[in-house]
């Protein structure tokens, strides 16, 4: 008996004696500071990159590791409230609408073959977007959104999708007739984030330039999916949004646009794709003789200039060689006798830049003939490259969107991210981070998704820092940061 | 019923590492209370595992002590710079021991020891920070020391006896720091083995230089556990690797270090008596965590240990023919070194505190009571050596540790 009562003390003593306390503990109130700001309702608004989307889908571990996510987390620590995701059933990704898949699951990287490549998951999506989150979210990014959708009421809209909603916004929307804006000003946030404008030119670049360039234009009726968005548009939006978000007096942050030629989707295909043997080229030199002597002949009559004529001769050697593509800015030509129209052929070079998709693609036979291959035999079209001169819409329409948000972001006195350098950098030699350097090299280089457009984890821990930075520096905040080397990269099969 | 109560606990045994490295100086109630000191007390059967060499000396016929002391152990980290805090949530471990001793003449005495000197108790939530380096350990060792002990003559006595080691791990770790399955479940590995053995042997010697006296200095030797074969199972690999890892099995090597015991009592009347130990523990024997996969696989997890020293002290006042009290203090210093400090055993230098009483219930039998506080000073510390493309990638924060030990047992003399 004496001996229980005994060991029972000593029990009751190691129980209370025992928890070791810190002598500043990083969990207590004040260890951290939010400075001027207020994080206890934390709105993040933007697209794709704000929803936490990578590997060309929405699941959920890219969702828990979104920068809006990341930072909320860290914003726990300095007074930050709940961050409520509209998180999907899986780790799968992709989309049903009513049973029926309207997009597909993640990518990932499979060891099948002899080298690695990019396959989708063989997996059957189970987020429906009939099933509503039923509740008010603070990550409000939707996938694919440009600027003017974020105020676009009905953009939530079921009926709509395919046209003018966005499913994505669909399974959080308040109603049917609400806009983004309007629900994240309904939930009256201490603080927000803002990173949008991206797709504004990144859907036209992505697709190669087969939209327009609206600049000048802001019918929003006439824009299609693929067009590059008004700067004026763009301006007239982002003072609306920060308006509508500022109006309680909400403290924010926005970022900037990166450069599209930052992203692998651009950089990694070469511009000489194409090894050939020397018969082969002698071969398709042949082939394409009688254009390369067109030409010229037209050049002899005025009708198209020196320059381009050399320009637009096709010419195949032993080795790499760039691809044949069509280029809609070249000079329409016909012959003169019969009327019958000159294709506009040339030859890529290292100021285009062929998407990312064409890697699939390019060297592929059309009907399985050996004499007809993509690329080569067969010109590509507009959509697998971007020109110079369609860069330079893009980079055009980039820098006055980029202009607007810097001003907007000194106007409102908001925290400024220049996502434009930090990509830049990511593309010029990597940002280092404690297991190794974060580039741009597809897969390879740990930053960037296997869509070639969206970071990895570790991508957007990156983002995270660079946001936490700028409030913390904007608003004497003390947001502890997170360290990349912890978060997840390319997903192997 | 007793004996059901100690069979009991040697079913549940579960050792814990709260010493330097993952040494568990729990071995006996009536020592542990001063202060672990004893190479050179003679007390009690206890000295079986303290100093075979002074089991001779013992006046009594037979003496039998067991006890066991279940460790409450803590560990709390955080990381300041990324704002991240985690506590180790140990499960409750309970090293045993069990002494007798048997004069079989004037010359010779004979003993047995049964004790757990090594092991180790730590489970860190699951994918935690520092899940690449380990979510949970559990070692144990069971050490088995047959003695004998030569008396040659009233001031000197040897003794000493060949050591059975029985030892088991089991521990899993993420493999990295990111590799999932398409799940995004975190892949990881369990290595688990059991009834590994090795041998070695303990030697001592007493000196009683004069009445009040006494020297003592005792040696065990190292034993290299050799795990072979063992389980080693991967879990939530992605698909395209899992080829090369069904049925794995292992092979790795844990070094549980030699240690030197030197030490003196002096009785300074009929109730007091003070005791001083070193001790210096062998601990370079760890240089490396190595464990060698059947499919090819290895995975080197440098340790560096050094050597390291215990400074002993302890005092006993008999208040009574029923109570005996006992106090001591000892300072550990932890045989890591700077940048080596990996989750599993995170041991900066300690503070301990011991005390203690007997109670005699009758003059044959007796219960043990003890309690050791372990404190250790804050510290800032990393592990260095894990590795990502050949890079080394620092792990740690600030740890703030402590271990709590009530100890109970009994002794039994005729």
């Amino acid at each position: 008996m004496k001996n229980n009562i005994t060991f029972l003390i000593f029990s009751a003593l190691a129980l209370v004696a025992c928890e070791p306390e810190f002598d500043k503990s990083v969990d207590d109130a004040g260890f951290y500071s939010a400075g001027e700001a207020d994080f206890s309702n934390y709105i993040a608004l933007g697209n794709s990159l704000t929803a936490g989307y990578a590997d060309d889908a929405l699941y959920l571990q890219g969702q828990e590791n979104s920068y809006p996510n990341i930072m909320a987390m860290q914003f726990a620590h300095a007074g930050g409230g709940d961050f409520v995701q509209p998180l999907v059933d899986d780790n799968t990704g992709g989309l049903l609408a009513g049973g029926t898949k309207i997009a597909e699951p993640r990518m990932i990287l499979a060891f099948e073959g002899e080298n690695p490549s990019p396959v989708i998951l063989d997996r059957e999506p189970t987020t429906d977007i009939t099933n509503h989150i039923g509740e008010p979210v603070n990550n409000m990014g939707v996938p694919g959104a440009k600027i003017y959708h974020l105020v676009a009421e009905g953009y939530g809209n079921i009926s709509g999708v395919g046209t003018t909603a966005n499913p994505y916004f669909v399974r959080f929307a308040s109603s049917a007739e609400t806009s983004v804006i309007a629900d994240a000003a309904a939930q009256d946030p201490t603080f927000f984030s803002l990173w949008i404008g991206n797709n504004d030119i990144l859907s036209y670049a992505t697709s190669g330039g087969v939209g327009e360039d609206r600049t000048g234009n802001t019918n929003l009726q006439e824009y299609g999916s693929n067009d590059i968005t008004d700067p004026n548009v763009f301006a007239a939006v982002y003072k609306q949004m920060l308006d509508a978000l500022t109006a309680n007096g909400a403290k924010g942050a926005v970022a900037n646009i990166p450069d599209v030629t930052s992203i692998p989707f651009f950089t990694t295909v070469p511009y000489a794709p194409v090894p050939l043997g020397e018969a082969e080229a002698a071969q398709l030199n042949q082939g394409y003789a009688e254009y390369n002597q067109g030409v010229m002949l037209l050049a002899g009559f005025g009708l198209v200039s020196q320059e381009e004529a050399e320009r637009r001769q096709i010419s195949f050697q032993t080795g790499q060689n760039p691809v044949v593509i069509i280029d809609e800015d070249l000079t329409p030509l016909s012959n003169p006798r019969t009327g019958e129209e000159i294709p506009s052929l040339r030859q890529t070079t290292p100021e285009d830049l062929i998407v990312l998709r064409a890697s699939s693609f390019i060297g592929t036979t059309v009907g399985d003939d050996p004499q007809q291959v993509n690329g080569v035999s067969v010109p590509l079209d507009d959509q697998w490259v971007l020109t110079p001169e369609e860069q330079e819409l893009v980079s055009n329409a980039q820098t006055q969107y980029n202009a607007t948000i810097k001003a907007l972001a000194g106007e409102y006195e908001l925290a400024f991210i220049d996502a434009q350098a930090m990509m830049q950098q990511v593309a010029d030699g990597g940002i280092p981070f404690d297991g190794g350097v974060l580039t741009s090299v597809y897969a390879t280089g740990k930053a960037f998704s296997l869509d070639g457009v969206h970071p990895t984890a570790k991508g957007y821990a990156m983002v995270a820092n660079a946001f936490i930075d700028a409030i913390n520096d904007r608003y004497q905040a003390t947001v502890p940061g997170i360290n990349p080397g912890a978060y997840p990269d390319v997903f192997v099969k | 019923m007793k004996r059901t109560y100690i069979s009991v606990m040697a079913v549940l045994i579960t050792a814990c590492a709260y010493a330097g490295g993952y040494r568990v100086a729990l071995q006996g109630q009536k020592q542990l209370a001063m202060g672990h000191t004893g190479v050179a007390v003679i007390n009690s059967a206890e000295s079986v595992f303290f100093n075979p060499g002074g089991i001779s000396f013992l006046e009594k016929k037979v003496t039998i002590s067991a006890g066991v002391s279940p460790v409450i152990s803590n560990i709390h980290l955080q990381n300041s710079r990324y704002g991240w805090s985690e506590k180790a949530d140990n499960p409750v471990a309970t090293p045993f021991n069990v002494y007798a001793a048997v004069k079989i003449n004037d010359w010779m005495s004979a003993g047995i020891a049964v004790y757990t000197p090594y092991g180790s108790g730590v489970e860190y939530p699951k994918d935690w920070e520092g899940s690449h380096l380990i979510n949970n350990i559990e070692l144990q060792s069971i050490y088995i020391q047959p003695t004998v002990s030569f008396r040659i003559n009233d001031k000197l006595s040897i003794g000493g006896g060949p050591i059975l080691a029985i030892g088991s791990a089991n521990f899993n770790r993420n493999i990295d720091r990111t590799t999932t399955n398409a799940e995004g479940e975190r892949a990881n590995v369990t290595i688990d083995d059991s009834g590994v053995t090795a041998w070695g042997y303990s030697l001592g010697l007493a000196f009683r230089a004069t009445d009040d006296l006494t020297l003592g200095v005792s040696y065990k030797s190292e034993m290299k556990m050799k795990a072979k074969d063992g389980k080693a199972e991967f879990r939530n690999l992605p698909s395209t690797a899992l080829g090369d890892f069904d049925n794995t099995t292992f092979n790795a090597t844990l070094p549980l270090p030699a240690e030197l015991a030197v030490g003196a009592s002096y009785t300074i009347d009929e109730k007091w008596m003070v005791a001083f130990d070193y001790n210096r523990v062998y601990w370079d024997a760890y240089e490396s965590l190595d464990v060698f996969f059947s499919n090819g696989q290895e995975s080197h997890n440098p340790r560096n240990y050094k050597n390291s020293s215990v400074y002993r002290f302890g005092l006993q006042y008999i208040a009574s023919e029923r109570f005996t009290l006992r106090g001591g203090y000892y300072y550990d210093e932890s045989p890591v070194q700077p940048g080596y400090f990996a989750p599993e055993t995170p041991r900066n230098d300690s503070n301990n505190f011991t005390g203690g009483l007997t109670v005699n219930i009758s003059e044959r039998f007796a219960i043990d009571a003890a309690f050791l506080y372990i404190h250790f000073d804050e510290v800032d510390a990393t592990y260095d050596h894990y590795q990502e493309n050949g890079q080394n990638v620092p792990f740690g924060g600030t740890y703030k540790n402590n271990a709590f030990v009530p100890s109970i047992g009994v002794s039994y003399a005729f």
